[in-house]
């Protein structure tokens, strides 16, 4: 558990002073009222609204971890929502336009994990593809229209609440822990990472890599129909041309922000959350704050350059040979290879 | 002398891969530059190509002292170089790669007519008439590496090396290319020529020199040079030295439980039979590129069989996949354990417990109190130096890793253990180690078959030894047969009285 | 045969079947005032996707073009209404400007040694937010010289009206030939997309190369970014939303190999054309919904990537089986 809290540490520091930074221009932002039994305040606000990117930032991180990506997934968010808006509109029950939903979101990852893993197409061209068609497949669904219903079940998922807070939060809480747990409970956190890292190493030790890699894009795709159900639920119709619109960038800079590397490998699940929601802190706190929301975007575009360049492999190659000539103060520094040239030894 | 090379030292973190070694080019000579894996072929040729700048030494070009610092500065003093792996652009066309960055031009802009004809000129020496507008991708491996060596003495035209250019050609493609090389040695270049294939040095070169361990062993004409001599310099023993002491020591061998009939594939090994019993050790020996490696790949499945099939004494055994032959009880320790072996920014324990977690399935997770007592257990049997169990792999020096790579495999007790030079770059303590696990597991009755550069080693080890050449399997000694001097005979010569051709 | 320029017959012999098709139900649509209108309509994809071409090739993706046109609307709108400029120095400072921010783009995505996408992805927040700052609303543009570039067409026969903007996408797409075709760069810009090792060791200035590329991509876009306000009449920071998408499509439809190293600028042409066929035609159908152009666009994507695919198997199979 300390690992996991040290791992997730400059996200929750950053989160903070965050928060402090909003509370300065709003002094109000931290507080919670209780009214009718529900958490009222900007807080709830941003974990309720930050659900959508959460839940993407879930399968996301998982994805990024085996050094893929998924841009399709604002596009299966589309297709998802359409497919249970529809499904409530023809006459359907909640449980089963919920299964449709998510049967759709599993049948979409499973088309990109075929084409990356079976194919051999690169993820980024592979998920392009979904991402250019996706949205005209939920416009079929729902004729070019928004496409709305009235079933309480349904949008409770998206505006209702249980035990004093919005249900968007508990899906997102809930799901993160159960896929965490599934993680670190099982071996699936170990050999998407093994996989990640070293895929031609793995396959030699037994990992199946190919049926892992087409389970991580299934479950991304799952991840999205939730989002892609929180955001219909929450406006009682689908809307094909606006649903998920660029979220799959926020989730992939939420995973990033979280630390993941996007060169695959060792993941958190909780700090892409926390990343989540710093975007969301963001987003809620340069409204709240009176700034313009026009500010939103230079924020953001600011924030990843510096991830970036953080995480950098030759910025951070130059740092470390930094503070090792520093250590080893008298000596030449060795002429340390670099991770892009070949190691000193005879070619077989 | 074109090329005089005196007291090149080149040194890494750990290894002195280059100590002290002269060599010199003549112009119009082909001259072999011969040696197994870490003698400091590479090193020298980065050295000459301006990859690597060299510790100490120097190097003088007609009498001029140089220092390149880049392959791009290398060219321009005129030592241009071609890889095994043609280092042009198969995307663009021929005259693209021949003319490149030297295309005529015409207002600034590239003028493609006379791009082509110069380039249809260029290769007309060299005795090539083919289609320049055309990918370099679509012709064959020979076509493109006299592309490349055209390029290369286009732009260079005083030295020019030849890194094991002809390793993925076939006998009539290698004819081809040498008849290029001959001319340019009469036109007065010096020519570099690095190959695994002795046939070849013999055919081609007028001089050899041998390196062993970054030392210069030896320069001298090639004819009149034997196989044997060559083959000891290269592998650096004297011949009666090691006993054959094997481990498992059995008087008669055992009973196979494995047979591999007819196996091959065509352009990595010639198909052959193999069986092997249980706790007996077989050494595959050869030299660099002869297929022992491509033999051990064919056998776990890395590359699917073309020809024969395996089986055990229950019946057939699957081999399509490395998954397969693990289920059939199989493990392999790849030779290069960077991009093979280890996954880097694991930690010691998750990469000893890997295999056995892959073999378990994702939903059975070993428990975490197992996974520690075994990596303890193999951190302390292989004495593998690290600072706990949990330090990522990747910072451990490559013997650890080896020892960590291997760890995987005794973990998941194989009845057939593969081992690809699995002492390379361990030290001694260590590797004395590795030997006695071998012939404790082969005790238990484990089968291994064992890939090793190292005669002595090989010796001591195998209960019988499989020596290949040029890409088949071309003797076998076994009993009292297995002695260094056999061995090495077998190397040179592959017809060793006694000795059973496959 | 030459395997490479297989992709760009495709993409042809696609779109002579799309224009036939078309025709068999509409001989209208094979007429001058449609052909200028494609051309006219899809000037600023157009070059904007020849931009797009080049960072392909060598190897790389620009995501931020889309922002950049609505930027660079934006600031033509804001800098006519509140300055008392002239449009073309505005022109050239934009141009400039745009330019410069791609050769940033390339900077960082050489040095920082990160992928590209998530380099660029940046660079669209930033040019997206940038234009948001500079107005949220709608600017409309009134200087009279947009008059005059909004009015400037040719009349072929047959009524069609070749405009000014047609004219410069297709100046641009024989400027883009060129320079891959024919300029040392371009034969850079290829090496780096065939491979980077190789291409340094053949000699390639790959950071130079890198910066290029991208500086010509934001030119490119900021030029698209002027064709796009004199289509539209204003400037719009949400305007152009997704074009990077389409840009990439019409660049793959039209035989480039999205990971890099093999393809013609003319085809993304051609890509370009197919796809404002595609609907032009559902505009004459009338019955069709538009979403059927994503779709059908989604499936081209996908049949040119499994093809090029199939044929890279191909020539690679040939090889090892000559070579054993």
């Amino acid at each position: 558990m300390s690992g996991t809290l040290q791992r997730i540490a400059p996200q929750l520091i950053a989160l903070a002073a965050l928060v402090a930074l909003v509370s300065v221009f709003y002094p109000a932002f931290l507080s919670v009222q209780m009214n009718d039994g529900r958490l009222v305040g900007p807080v709830i606000d941003v974990l309720k609204r930050g659900a959508p990117v959460a839940l993407l930032a879930i399968g996301m991180t998982l994805v990024i971890a085996t050094r893929g990506i998924d841009l399709s997934v604002g596009a299966i968010m589309a297709i998802c929502g359409a497919a249970a808006a529809w499904a409530l509109a023809s006459g359907w029950g909640t449980g089963a336009a919920l299964a449709l939903a998510l049967a759709a979101g599993a049948g979409a990852g499973l088309w990109n994990g075929l084409l990356i893993a079976g194919f051999g197409i690169q993820p980024f061209v592979a998920t392009l593809i979904l991402m250019t068609m996706g949205r005209g497949v939920a416009q079929l669904i729902t004729e070019g229209r928004i496409l709305t219903f009235t079933d309480p079940g349904f949008s409770w998922l998206g505006s209702g609440t249980a035990l004093g807070l919005p249900v968007p939060v508990w899906l997102w809480l809930l799901a993160g822990l159960f896929v965490a747990a599934l993680m670190r409970r099982t071996a699936l956190g170990l050999l998407i990472e093994a996989v990640g890292i070293n895929r031609r190493a793995s396959a030699l030790a037994g990992v199946n890599a190919t049926v892992l890699l087409v389970a991580v894009y299934v479950a991304s795709g799952l991840c999205a129909a939730l989002a892609g159900i929180v955001e219909t639920a929450d406006i009682r119709g689908a809307d094909a041309n606006n649903a998920g619109l660029w979220l799959e960038l926020d989730a992939i800079l939420a995973v990033v922000i979280g630390g993941n590397s996007l060169l695959g490998g060792r993941f958190s699940i909780a700090a892409s959350i926390l990343g989540a929601l710093i975007i969301q802190t963001i987003t809620t706190g340069i409204l709240l704050a009176g700034f313009p929301s026009e500010y939103n975007l230079v924020i953001k575009a600011g924030l990843v350059l510096v991830i970036l360049i953080l995480q950098s492999p030759r910025i951070s190659a130059e740092w470390r040979l930094m503070r090792d000539s520093r250590r080893v103060q008298p000596k030449p520094a060795p002429a340390k290879a670099t991770p892009t040239r070949p190691a000193p030894e005879d070619r077989t | 002398m074109l090329l005089s090379i005196r007291s090149l030292t080149k040194v890494f973190p750990g290894t002195r891969a280059l100590d002290d070694v002269d060599l010199d080019i003549a112009a119009g000579e082909v001259h072999a530059l011969l040696g197994e894996n870490g003698a400091g072929k590479s090193t020298l040729i980065k050295c000459l190509t301006g990859a690597y700048r060299r510790d100490a030494g120097t190097i003088t070009l007609e009498g001029a002292a140089i220092d390149p610092r880049s392959t791009r500065e290398a060219q321009e003093l005129g030592i241009g170089t071609v890889y095994q792996e043609v280092n042009l652009l198969p995307n663009l066309t021929v005259a693209q790669n021949l003319m490149f960055g030297r295309e005529p031009r015409r207002f600034g802009m590239i003028d493609p007519r006379a791009t082509r004809v110069q380039a249809r000129e260029t290769l007309a020496r060299y005795g090539l008439t083919i289609d320049v507008d055309r990918d370099l991708g679509s012709f064959s491996v020979a076509i493109q590496q006299i592309v490349a060596i055209a390029r290369a003495v286009e732009i260079s035209g005083k030295v020019l090396i030849l890194d094991e250019p002809t390793a993925s050609l076939d006998a009539a493609e290698v004819a081809m290319v040498f008849d290029v090389v001959r001319s340019l040695r009469d036109r007065g270049m010096g020519i570099v020529f690095v190959s695994h294939f002795l046939d070849q040095v013999f055919d081609l070169t007028d001089r050899v020199t041998i390196l062993r361990n970054g030392r210069k062993i030896v320069t001298t004409p090639t004819k009149g040079l034997s196989r044997m001599t060559l083959v000891e310099h290269m592998l650096g023993r004297a011949l009666d030295e090691a006993t054959h002491a094997p481990a498992g020591a059995a008087a008669s061998a055992p009973e196979p439980v494995l047979y591999f009939d007819g196996t091959g594939r065509a352009g990595a090994i010639a198909p052959f039979d193999l069986s092997i019993g249980a706790g007996e050790v077989v050494g595959l020996a050869g030299l660099l590129g002869s297929g022992r490696t491509e033999t051990a790949e064919l056998l776990f499945g890395v590359r699917p069989l073309q020809t024969g099939s395996a089986r055990d004494t229950q019946g057939p055994l699957d081999l399509r996949s490395p998954r397969a032959a693990i289920r059939a009880g199989f493990g392999f320790a790849p030779e290069d354990r960077k991009t093979d072996g280890i996954v880097a920014d694991l930690t010691i324990r998750e990469n000893i417990i890997l295999g056995l977690q892959a073999r378990r399935g994702w939903a059975r997770p070993m428990p975490r109190a197992q996974q520690n007592r075994l990596a303890d257990d193999y951190i302390r049997r292989l004495d593998i130096r690290t600072s706990g169990r949990e330090q990522p792999i990747g910072q451990l020096s490559g013997g650890n890793q080896q020892k960590a790579v291997l760890a995987r495999w005794l973990a998941m007790n194989p009845r057939f253990l593969i081992l690809d030079e699995p002492t390379r770059g361990i030290d001694v303590g260590a590797h004395a180690e590795i030997l006695r696990l071998i012939a404790e597991l082969t005790r238990q009755g484990m089968a291994v078959l064992i890939i090793s550069s190292e005669i002595d080693e090989m010796v001591a080890v195998a209960d019988r030894v499989i020596v290949l050449r040029d890409r088949a399997h071309v003797a076998e000694l076994t009993g009292d047969q297995v002695s260094g001097d056999a061995i090495m005979r077998a190397i040179a010569e592959g017809d060793l009285p006694g000795g059973v051709a496959a | 045969m030459n395997t490479r320029a297989l992709p760009l017959y495709a993409t042809i012999v696609i779109f002579l079947l799309a224009c036939a098709l078309a025709w068999t139900q509409f001989p209208n649509i094979l007429s001058t005032r449609v052909f200028g209108n494609l051309l006219t309509d899809n000037a600023y994809l157009g070059i904007v996707a020849v931009g797009m071409t080049l960072v392909i090739l060598s190897g790389g993706i620009d995501l931020s073009v889309g922002a950049v046109i609505a930027f660079s609307g934006v600031f033509i709108a804001v800098m006519l209404r509140d300055t008392g400029l002239h449009p073309l120095p505005v022109f050239a400072l934009l141009l400039l400007l745009t330019g410069a921010f791609g050769a940033g783009m390339g900077f960082l995505i050489d040095r920082l040694a990160m992928p590209a996408f998530i380099v660029t992805l940046a660079g669209m927040f930033l040019a997206r937010g940038a234009a948001y700052m500079l107005s949220i609303p709608s600017v409309p543009i009134t200087h009279p010289f947009y008059q005059t570039l909004q009015g400037a067409y040719v009349l072929m026969p047959g009524k069609g009206r070749l405009t000014l903007i047609g004219v410069l996408m297709v100046a641009v797409v024989g400027l883009g030939m060129a320079l891959a075709h024919r300029t040392r760069f371009g034969t850079s810009v290829y090496a780096l997309g065939g491979g980077e090792q190789t291409a340094r060791l053949m000699g390639v200035n790959q950071g130079r190369t890198t910066v290029l590329v991208y500086a010509f991509s934001g030119l490119m876009a900021g030029l698209s970014g002027i064709v796009f306000s004199v289509y539209t009449g204003s400037g719009y920071a949400l305007a152009a939303v997704g074009t990077e998408l389409t840009a990439i499509a019409a660049v793959v439809i039209g035989g480039t190999l999205l990971s890099g190293g093999a393809g013609y600028v003319f085809g993304t042409l051609v890509g370009v054309m197919t796809m404002g066929l595609i609907q032009t035609y559902l505009v004459f159908d009338g019955s069709l919904s538009s979403w059927w152009t994503k779709i059908v666009i989604g499936l081209l994507l996908l049949a040119f990537i499994l093809l090029q695919k199939g044929l890279l198997r191909l020539s690679r199979g040939r090889l090892a089986g000559g070579g054993a």
